[in-house]
């Protein structure tokens, strides 16, 4: 039979030594689980992927991570005793760079899936709904907590090069973990529920940036608003409605930030409590939502 | 063309079975303790010639499985052993619905079903592991090559990171993908994609496949290289199939045993040669000579002469010049030879008329008529 036959020349003869029974380990569910999760992650940098696909993503990473570096290198050469910008503050300045970067990244990890139908072939295996998208979940979480973490780390390196204070900025440089961890998972849960509802990739980038910027837009108009109009009480809780002032919220009530909302109006601690909750909702939401979506797409 | 079928599960016992629980020793006879116990739906043309025990790959017990407003399964109660099965229906005739249930995928509303021995409503994961699934839609990401995809798809059914790379090797190069298994998947031809898609079905050496429609969209050369692909899964690896297509010629050639479903109730079951026997068409064709201007009517008036039935080919290309009458065996084969010969005619063709699905609908629809003529 014809498929039998090598197809290389004469010089290169494969010899065919027959079909082979695999009698090795089969690792089930948990294996296959974190091999989706790796795959995933590696495939938000684009790598495994073709070379195209590898450009945003880095480029991206670049850009979030050279005005660091510029800063370290201010704060060196100028022997300041404080970096120009704070730990917890640095997202929310690039928050630009971090929505452009979920909104290519989401639908790059489920969309595809989705649009090429290769779906059928995941739940054909041992993992179930659940394993799904807890995988993709932790994928693209993990993903942009690389992206968001990786600044800080070159600032707090910088920061302990040019010798200032070591307790000061390790404390800064932790709570700014958290609040970018917080804000991968929130992040991450939003792009991927937008995401999974569309098979067509341009509409998911979108479809996220669309509700990443129209959200902040809106928040911090109405903030600006209610500024000038005196009326501070209300700011911070306009600020629960857009996605970026939740996590500003969030840090400048718990984890030492000065806020970015206008007057320097953060949310005090109750109102602080009720930003956590919103958060830790909306993340478990995203979440829940997204086996919903799943549940439905079978074969 | 066809091995012999090997239904009923003679010796060909699927190793991985486990056909006797060793802890209990059987002293009575009568003791089935040991035994697992198995579902047995209809068995047409199984028959059990020095079977030690029954080895049923797939078995149903009047499986039903009802949406609001359409009964995809009426109560289907079928076994398929090892070999290569096919499963024929029109489209809608519930066999994807078949092939979900079977992966665990979906609970069926009434009924009961065992894949390899496990029950499908609690055994789901471990079904999935040992079975693969080729679907009949597009399932390829265009943008990675087949060695990449089928690496992480082997790795999704469980098999560690080196293993995943020797048995993707081994699959693609023994579904018939060499260089090209480098490239970008977008760049493929349908036949090949096809062949990717078989091979992440069988990467992780399962010891049951589903192929859903896997002709589907093949050139005639394609399809018959498909065809003797399936073939192999079973008489090379070892793995038994279940192939579905609405095409039943197709089927005849590839599969010892062949289900039809419609409308999600079964239609019938019977290994291929059962199948072949009783439903040979022969179609004849001869020439005109001066004795006999109209030799298609001489044939059959010498024909009918002899007791043999024989219809007019309506409806076929050549119409009228074509006979068609049922084999009963090697005589009829010879009979119309010496009737054709006797009369001095030349004989164009005489072959096995290939047979639709739609045939066997209609013949089971006389058949249930008739049985509820004789019913009142």
């Amino acid at each position: 039979m014809a498929l039998d036959q090598p197809v290389a020349g004469d010089q290169t003869r494969i010899h065919d030594i027959g079909y082979r029974n695999y009698d090795g380990p089969r690792l089930g569910r948990s294996y296959a689980t974190r091999s989706l999760y790796s795959q995933s992650l590696r495939g938000a940098y684009g790598l495994g992927r073709s070379v195209k696909s590898k450009v945003l993503p880095m480029l991206l990473f670049v850009v979030m991570c050279v005005p660091a570096a510029i800063m370290v290198a201010v704060a060196v050469a100028t022997k300041a005793n404080d970096l120009p910008v704070d730990y917890t503050r640095y997202a929310i300045v690039m928050q630009a760079v971090i929505s452009l970067y979920v909104a290519s990244q989401a639908p790059q990890s489920v969309s595809r899936d989705l649009r090429f139908k290769t779906v059928p072939l995941y739940f054909s295996r041992p993992i179930e709904t659940a394993d799904y998208v807890r995988a993709k979940f932790a994928a693209l979480a993990s993903a942009m907590f690389v992206l968001t973490a990786a600044p800080l780390l070159v600032l707090y390196v910088g920061a302990l090069l040019a010798k200032l204070d070591f307790t000061d900025q390790t404390k800064g440089f932790a709570q700014g973990l958290v609040s970018v961890a917080l804000l991968s998972l929130l992040f991450a849960g939003l792009g991927l529920v937008i995401a999974s509802v569309t098979p067509r990739r341009g509409f998911g980038i979108a479809a996220v940036i669309a509700v990443l910027t129209i959200s902040y837009g809106a928040v911090s108009t109405l903030q600006a608003i209610a500024d000038t109009q005196g009326s501070t009480d209300a700011i911070a809780w306009i600020g629960l409605f857009s996605p970026i002032t939740l996590i500003d919220g969030v840090q400048s009530a718990f984890l030492g930030a000065s806020s970015a909302f206008p007057g320097g109006f953060g949310p005090s601690d109750a109102e602080g409590a009720v930003y956590v909750l919103v958060t830790l909702g909306l993340i478990a939401a995203t979440y829940g939502l997204l086996m919903r979506r799943y549940r439905k797409v079978g074969l | 063309m066809l091995d012999p079928p090997s239904i009923g599960g003679v010796a060909t016992a699927l190793p991985q079975l486990p056909l006797f629980d060793l802890r209990v020793t059987p002293k009575d006879p009568y003791d089935s303790r040991g035994t697992p116990r198995r579902l047995y739906g209809l068995t047409t043309g199984v028959f059990h010639v020095t079977t030690v025990v029954d080895v049923t790959v797939i078995a149903t017990e009047s499986l039903s499985k009802r949406f609001p407003r359409v009964t995809a399964l009426d109560r289907l109660s079928v076994d398929v052993g090892p070999g290569v099965t096919g499963l024929v229906g029109a489209n809608g005739a519930g066999k994807s619905t078949l092939i979900k249930i079977l992966l665990g995928l979906s609970p069926a509303t009434e009924g009961r079903a065992e894949v390899l021995g496990l029950d499908v409503a609690t055994k789901g994961a471990a079904i999935r592991e040992r079975v693969g699934y080729m679907p009949e839609h597009d399932c390829l990401p265009p943008d990675v090559s087949a060695t990449e995809f089928v690496v992480h798809m082997a790795r999704m059914s469980g098999l560690p990171p080196t293993a995943a790379r020797e048995r993707t090797a081994d699959t693609l190069r023994h579904v018939g993908l060499y260089e090209e298994r480098y490239r970008p998947i977008g760049g493929y031809s349908t036949g090949m994609k096809q062949r990717v898609k078989l091979a992440q079905a069988l990467v992780h050496d399962p010891d049951l496949v589903f192929l859903d429609e896997p002709t589907n969209g093949l050139d005639p050369v394609g399809r018959d290289e498909m065809l003797g692909l399936i073939r192999r899964i079973h008489t090379d690896f070892g793995i038994s199939v279940l192939v579905t297509s609405h095409l039943l010629g197709e089927l005849e050639r590839t599969c010892d045993h062949v289900v039809v479903i419609d409308g999600g109730k079964l239609l019938r079951s019977s290994s291929t040669t059962d199948f072949t026997q009783t439903t040979t068409t022969l179609a004849i064709e001869v020439t005109d000579t001066d004795e006999h201007p109209d030799g298609t009517r001489a044939v059959r008036e010498a024909l009918h002469a002899r007791g043999v039935t024989v219809e007019a080919g309506s409806g076929l290309p050549g119409a009228g010049h074509i006979l068609l009458l049922s084999a009963q065996g090697e005589e009829t084969y010879d009979l119309v030879r010496d009737v054709i010969a006797d009369l001095g005619l030349g004989l164009v063709r005489m072959e096995q008329r290939r047979h639709h699905i739609s045939e066997v609908f209609q013949d089971s629809d006389e058949q249930r008529k008739e049985a509820a003529v004789h019913g009142s």
